[in-house]
């Protein structure tokens, strides 16, 4: 480090103007050099990124339809949002289900995660079976999600019946629509389980043989041992999801609002996603559905900070300094 | 001064990409076909791209063969699967649509009011399309403005379909499911229905909401909108009145829940459809369900009749597709000449005809195709095979109700309007409402979407002229 950093000054220094060019010329050599290889990411991330950002914050201030010039219309949009009562009604929705969501897909990915630690050479078998439905595509799942949930003799209520249990109307009824969903959605855990199980396989034997050494039981083990030392790969994933959860778009329109069921839209499934693609491509509000995405983008923003706050004092890293 | 100078450019390169992207965001709303030059005795070339259109059975392919003959050098290429709105209007934006689109009629209003589409007065006067052809509901869907936006096709009507060893069983008959007494109906749809402690085991009778409340609304003398287009009737008392009549239907089942979990769990298409396995008593459902029953369950006992007003007359709700020109289609003469072509008489005979090759290769009879054609509807019915009872009497009482129909006016805001008042419907089927607090908020809603919409129009209208 000290080697490296006096050498500018002494570059700046030298006082032979020619070798100074020289090391210049290298310099810039080497930084067009540089831009010329990451000038695919850089031209994509323009393209595909930066300049559909910036033409959508422009968007969001204009009446536009697709087919005729956008119109500005300043901040009308945003104004238009706040009064209007489905934004409400789907935001409501969003927030309930990733909220609810969340938790009970961290507790399922984690037992499944501790269950398959324990579970010796079958484990390849069956991290393999916990992951397949991942690879579902999510229209498929909004369709077994009315086979599996219908109140009638769908498979849920099939089994809930052998225990005596009246089930719900769940693909019908408002007030189970978003658990039911919530329920579906922990057929995607295998993801979650995978970077789990890895974490899990990372901790240090040492530190139980010290936890127990110190006379540490089962529980005691688990909050002081192995919840710290996963705690990153907790916070990934409690982050990652939160932002899927606030974008749930796939498994509750094709069940909800999708070719089959465009007449019969239940709106206890209306997410904000839904309804940003309703306008944009149903309605063709373009401009407004830009503002939608904006104000998306805003609350994913503050979730995810004050994620990131609470997350200094619970998680844990290694090498690094307790705060 | 080097911060100031980032800030510049930083600044400057922003305000770059904001212009560019104003330049960009170009739209090509307008765009018309006034260098078109229609002439039915033209020998047109180049490509025709057919966006929504699949030409997968006997009846497209035969009619597609006719009109590929009567384009001669014309290269026709299929955008095959449904109408994808978002891929054909990025498209129309991009300058570059298809030549021809296939549409639902009800989307048209919407595509013609963003100029996404043009209007066929020149199409239709060169290549002498005779519109009078068409069934009157199916041309008045497509009409905005005085303008007619597609050449229609198809005609998707009700008929009422019900179980007579049900009815029988109740002493009831077919009339009394038929529309034409709700009081007749309400107390069959309890005769026929049996729910056993809450668990429902046979649904008496299905008033099918929401997507038929225009249906039971233009029973009860009154429409949804305006013939102009222009006003939202949805708060209308005689609206109000049939949607809490229709509700009730479900309500006396233990609720709209519980009857459609029940609904959705048939195998509707398959063998074990509801009218087979008589878990249904009634319902009224497109005219296409004949063929699908004929086809896996002939010998159901099935009895049917046309959907009546309270009067007892005749009365279908009609939808269906249409053909359309893109605005900055590279060939709209040969779209026209397709659309033409594609809708006329000579090609649904033939069209009749391969079904019936199709349909008599399978031991079964010919039921008809209702076209959109009048004229084209009276010849297919002298085709009409025998196919005995209750069959014959499903076709004729199909063609019957196709005499009979109705549609809702193209409007610029479609989508709004059926949006808001499915919504209202909705939240009466969940309890969230009553019918008319939920008829008031979609009122309010639809009748803003159609103001918003119309002013933009007679704005672009007056802008054009």
């Amino acid at each position: 480090m000290t080697a490296v950093a006096p050498a500018p000054a002494r570059s700046a220094s030298d006082p032979d103007p020619q070798r100074r060019r020289a090391r210049r010329r290298a310099s810039r050599r080497n930084v067009l050099s540089a831009l010329l290889f990451l000038s695919p990411w850089i031209i994509g991330f323009l393209v595909f990124t930066l300049w559909p950002l910036i033409y959508s914050a422009y968007l969001s201030l204009t009446d536009y339809d697709v087919i005729n010039d956008p119109n500005f219309v300043g901040f009308d949009n945003y104004v238009q949002l706040f009064q209007d009562p489905k934004i409400a009604l789907a935001l409501g929705n969003t927030l309930f289900f990733t909220f609810i969501q969340i938790p009970l897909y961290v507790l399922v990915s984690l037992a499944l995660a501790l269950l398959l630690n324990r579970a010796g050479r079958s484990s390849g078998f069956f991290r393999t079976m916990f992951f397949l439905p991942k690879m579902t595509p999510p229209v498929a799942v909004g369709i077994l999600f009315l086979l599996l949930f219908n109140g009638q003799n769908g498979l849920i209520n099939t089994v809930l019946g052998w225990f005596g249990i009246n089930g719900p109307a769940w693909t019908t009824d408002p007030a189970w629509v978003k658990p039911g969903l919530i329920i579906m959605s922990l057929w995607t855990v295998g993801a979650s389980v995978i970077i789990l199980l890895a974490a899990l396989q990372n901790v240090p034997e040492e530190l139980y043989e010290s936890a127990r050494i110190d006379g540490a039981g089962f529980w005691r083990q688990s909050f002081s041992v192995t919840l710290p030392m996963i705690s990153p790969a907790l916070f990934f994933i409690i982050v990652v999801n939160t932002i899927a959860g606030l974008q749930t778009f796939d498994e509750a329109y094709t069940a909800f609002f999708g070719a089959g069921n465009t007449t019969y839209s239940n709106d206890a499934a209306l997410f904000y996603v839904i309804y940003l693609f309703q306008q944009a491509f149903q309605f063709l509000h373009m401009g407004y559905a830009s503002a939608m995405a904006w104000i998306l983008f805003f609350l994913i923003m503050i979730v995810t900070a004050v994620q990131l706050i609470v997350s200094r004092r619970v998680v844990y890293y290694e090498g690094e300094a307790p705060k | 001064m080097r911060a100031f100078t980032r800030k510049a450019v930083g600044g400057a390169t922003l305000a770059v990409l904001l212009l560019t992207a104003t330049g960009c965001a170009q739209g090509t709303g307008g765009a018309d076909d006034s260098d078109a030059q229609y002439d039915p005795e033209a020998e047109l070339s180049g490509t025709l791209s057919v966006m929504g259109f699949s030409g997968v059975d006997e009846v497209a392919t035969s009619r597609m063969d006719l009109a590929k003959e009567e384009l001669g050098d014309v290269d026709v290429k299929l955008i095959e699967g449904d109408l994808d709105l978002q891929q054909f209007l990025s498209a129309v934006a991009s300058g570059k649509p298809p030549e021809i689109v296939y549409a639902n009629r009800d989307q048209l209003g919407s595509l013609a009011a963003r100029g996404a589409i043009v209007p066929l007065d020149r199409c239709i006067e060169g290549e002498s399309i005779d519109t009078g052809q068409y069934v009157p509901a199916a041309i008045d869907q497509v009409t905005l403005d005085g303008k007619v936006y597609g050449i229609p096709e198809f005609n998707t009507i009700q008929l009422t379909m019900a179980n007579q060893q049900l009815l029988d069983a109740a002493a009831l008959t077919v009339e009394d499911v038929n529309g034409s007494s709700w009081e007749n109906m309400s107390a069959a749809n309890e005769a026929l229905m049996k729910n056993d402690g809450g668990s429902l085991s046979v649904i008496g009778y299905d008033s099918k909401l929401p997507e038929f409340l225009p249906l039971w609304a233009k029973a009860n003398g009154v429409d949804l909108i305006s013939a102009d287009g222009k006003t939202a009737q949805l708060d209308d008392p005689k609206v109000v009145e049939a949607l809490e009549w229709a509700v009730s239907i479900y309500d006396a089942q233990g609720g709209f829940s519980a009857v459609k979990a029940y609904r959705d769990s048939a195998d509707f298409f398959g063998e074990g459809n509801q009218f087979a396995t008589s878990v249904l008593g009634a319902m009224p459902m497109e005219q296409w369900y004949v063929n699908v029953l004929n086809d896996v369950s002939p010998d159901a006992p099935l009895v049917f009749d046309t959907v009546r007003d309270r009067q007892g007359a005749t009365l279908a709700y009609a939808s269906g597709s249409a053909w359309a020109i893109p605005a900055g289609s590279a060939n709209p003469e040969a779209a026209c000449r397709w659309a033409r072509a594609m809708t006329s008489v000579e090609a649904w005979e033939a069209a009749a005809n391969a079904r019936i090759e199709a349909r008599s290769a399978e031991g079964k009879p010919f039921t008809g195709i209702l076209t959109g054609n009048a004229d084209a509807d009276q010849t297919i019915q002298g085709m009409v095979t025998e196919g005995g009872e209750p069959w014959d009497t499903a076709v004729a009482k199909m063609y019957e109700a196709n005499e009979s129909t109705f549609s809702l006016p193209a409007n610029p805001a479609d989508a709004e309007f059926k949006t808001a008042l499915q919504d209202g419907v909705n939240s009466v089927l969940n309890g969230q409402a009553t019918p008319e607090e939920a008829l008031a908020k979609a009122q309010q809603s639809a009748q803003k979407a159609l103001d918003d919409a119309w002013s933009k129009l007679e704005q672009a209208s007056q802008g054009g002229d």
